[in-house]
């Protein structure tokens, strides 16, 4: 039994390229961690690194707050984050083990959901939006009535990805309302149209990098980085931000209070601060990430990419979402339930 | 393959030893199912939490929410039609794999035990080859086969039958694909097993009495070799009320199944009790039909 162990390990570790002298178990979205960062990270460090999806940041929640997960890093979005901690879920960072933390981007650093970054560092932001088969519908683009009343052309062929913060309030952008509206009678409006929409839709389904880019969705409300990779694939496809609003999104590192591997944990959060390490990041996923200095490490179809760089007139539409009040949230989940049902 | 003796049961332990032997197992049970039963269904009479999770509080609202809804505006409450649609759409496809999975999976498994005794094991081996992969890939590879872009869509437009993809990815018709492909083992091997026992010389007395084929199946064979009916269908039809990933992956999080909408509840619905009582109550139906069916084919069987 022992000799099976040592090969085992052995075989593991010569698999690795390095000895592994410590492990770590990240938390992250699905396909959204760049092999090649983690492959270095591990080359430098000696530390192995065991990721693990999760699809939505409510599944992320549970799981986490279950406990005994066994993970040490989580990558919740910004309006959750406040929801981590305030379920002490997350620990307060002790910066002194984190050099790099200084590398945090001027305007990323004293966000709403995590004043001074006690509680967590950038990973990635970008957009919601709708990415669009132009050989299958060729009118705007920019509009979120694609997905809220979708013309002939996408009847029965655009997915909606099922994340209910990102969507519903785009959809309360759409009814003119504001982010967190407990608006009864807007919120109504919003629950209507989309009920009456749900037919119209294909999906409600992750995995839209894919099937955008095999034509499996001629369109799909969707996330820009993904979006952009899906065009890389396939140049039919154009990201397009719908003037009515949407939301704009950041994913931050933190440490779960329970984590086992804290030291290695530290040893991460200082490696992806590093703007070449985040710069790989961003361009395995395609979105930008909040570390300045990065730019110069970043693949050059990046910089000019039009998913990335939200035309000037659109730009002001995007908007972060707070944490909403549980009323709020209590209000939207009923909405999403019944429309998901 | 030999024809069982009958006649002949096991001697059964007595007294103390009998127990003994078996407490490991029965401990086993008791813990392993009935714990999480039973937190299951004390959960779904507490309140629920915020995010997720439960308080400590007695109320019914986790039962009172699987019958009725409440609007979210003017708080009027009415029968939840949408639960019980997923509960109809999932029995409703449960039944409709259970006879699909009988329909192929019945001449499957006349054909292996009419099959010379020494090949009879490579037919086998066969059917259970899809058991090696993992479920997840197999429904993956599901998909490529009937996704728009897939193998079948290719082949029909590539021949011109089709000009455009047929859409069957995300329907209904995808999921029942999914489950009759994922469950038919489970139907094959008990029929084959009923089969095997299947004394064939009771064909011929048939057809000596002048019986037509179809009343040779019908009067002869089907009646004989029922238990592999019943379990097969038991088999076929409890996992496939409970699917989980056929439905996930095919059904495209639009048509949902009971599993989904169980999961729908303690993932984003937020609503841990809810969840907790649309399982018992999966469970008691499972559990209720278990019961009336294997009642009412054990009377068939005696007085047959």
């Amino acid at each position: 039994m022992r000799i099976i162990l040592v090969a085992t390990t052995a075989l593991i570790s010569s698999t690795i390229g390095a000895y592994a002298e410590g492990e770590l178990n990240l938390f992250n979205w699905g396909n959204y961690t760049s092999p090649e960062m983690i492959e270095k990270f591990t080359a430098e460090t000696g530390i192995s690194v065991t990721i693990t999806d999760y699809d939505s940041n409510t599944t992320a929640l549970t799981k986490v707050e279950a406990g005994g997960s066994g993970f040490d890093l989580v990558v919740p979005s910004a309006n959750y984050i406040p929801v981590y901690v305030r379920k002490g879920l997350i620990a307060e960072l002790d910066h002194s083990k984190i050099p790099n933390i200084s590398n945090i981007a001027p305007e990323w650093k004293d966000v709403p959901w995590d004043q001074g970054r006690t509680h967590s560092v950038p990973w990635q932001w970008g957009s919601v939006g709708i990415a669009v088969n132009t050989t299958v519908y060729g009118g705007d683009v920019n509009t979120s009535e694609l997905f809220m009343d979708p013309p002939e052309e996408l009847v029965g062929k655009i997915n909606v990805v099922p994340e209910m913060t990102d969507v519903i309030n785009m959809a309360i952008f759409n009814q003119g309302g504001e982010a967190c509206t407990e608006d009864l009678t807007l919120l109504k409006k919003v629950r209507d149209k989309m009920m009456a929409a749900k037919p119209k839709w294909l999906s409600m389904d992750y995995g839209t990098t894919d099937k955008l880019s095999s034509g499996d969705y001629a369109a799909s409300v969707n996330w820009n980085g993904s979006t952009m990779r899906a065009r890389i694939n396939n140049p039919d496809i154009v990201y397009g931000y719908p003037k009515e609003g949407y939301p704009l999104f950041m994913d931050s590192v933190a440490l779960l209070s329970d984590a086992k591997n804290v030291d290695e944990a530290y040893q991460f959060i200082n490696f992806i601060l590093e703007p070449e390490n985040a710069a790989m990041i961003s361009s395995f996923a395609r979105y930008a990430n909040g570390v300045a200095g990065s730019d110069a490490f970043m693949p050059e179809d990046m910089k000019t990419a039009p998913e990335i760089v939200a035309p000037a007139e659109l730009a002001a539409a995007g908007q972060f979402i707070p944490t909403c009040p549980q009323s709020a949230t209590d209000l939207y989940t009923a909405i999403w339930t019944e429309l998901l049902k | 393959m030999s024809r069982p003796e009958t006649g002949r049961k096991a001697p059964r332990s007595k007294g103390v030893d009998g127990w003994l032997l078996s407490a490991p197992a029965l401990i086993l049970l008791i813990v392993a199912a009935s714990g999480p039963l039973l937190i299951v269904a004390i959960y779904s009479v507490l309140e629920k939490g915020d995010y997720s999770g439960v308080r400590w509080i007695l109320s019914g609202e986790g039962w009172f929410r699987v019958l009725f809804e409440r609007d979210i505006f003017d708080q009027t409450i009415s029968l939840a039609d949408a639960n019980l649609s997923i509960f109809w759409r999932s029995i409703k496809l449960s039944i409709a794999t259970t006879i699909i999975t009988f329909g192929f999976g019945l001449p499957t498994a006349w054909f292996i035990a009419t099959r010379p005794a020494r090949s009879r094991a490579f037919w086998l081996f066969l059917i259970t080859v899809p058991f090696w992969t993992n479920l997840l890939i197999r429904t993956f590879a599901i998909m490529e086969v009937i996704r728009n872009q897939g193998i079948l869509n290719t082949f029909l437009t590539h021949f011109g039958l089709i000009s455009e993809p047929i859409q069957i990815l995300y329907t209904d018709t995808a999921v029942l694909i999914g489950m009759t492909y994922v469950y038919l083992p489970l139907m094959v091997l008990p029929l084959y097993a009923a089969i095997d026992r299947f004394d064939f010389r009771l064909i011929e007395a048939g057809y000596d009495l002048y019986a037509s084929r179809w009343q040779v199946l019908r009067g002869v064979i089907l009646p004989i070799i029922k238990p592999g009916i019943v379990a097969g269908s038991i088999l076929v039809f409890i996992p496939s009320l409970g699917a989980y990933v056929t439905p996930r992956v095919l059904g495209g999080g639009k048509n949902m199944m009971i599993g989904n909408f169980i999961e729908l509840q303690f993932g984003q619905g937020q609503n841990w009790p809810l969840g907790a009582a649309l399982s018992t109550l999966l469970l008691l139906v499972v559990l209720v039909s278990l019961i009336v069916y294997t009642r009412v084919s054990s009377k068939d069987n005696t007085n047959g």
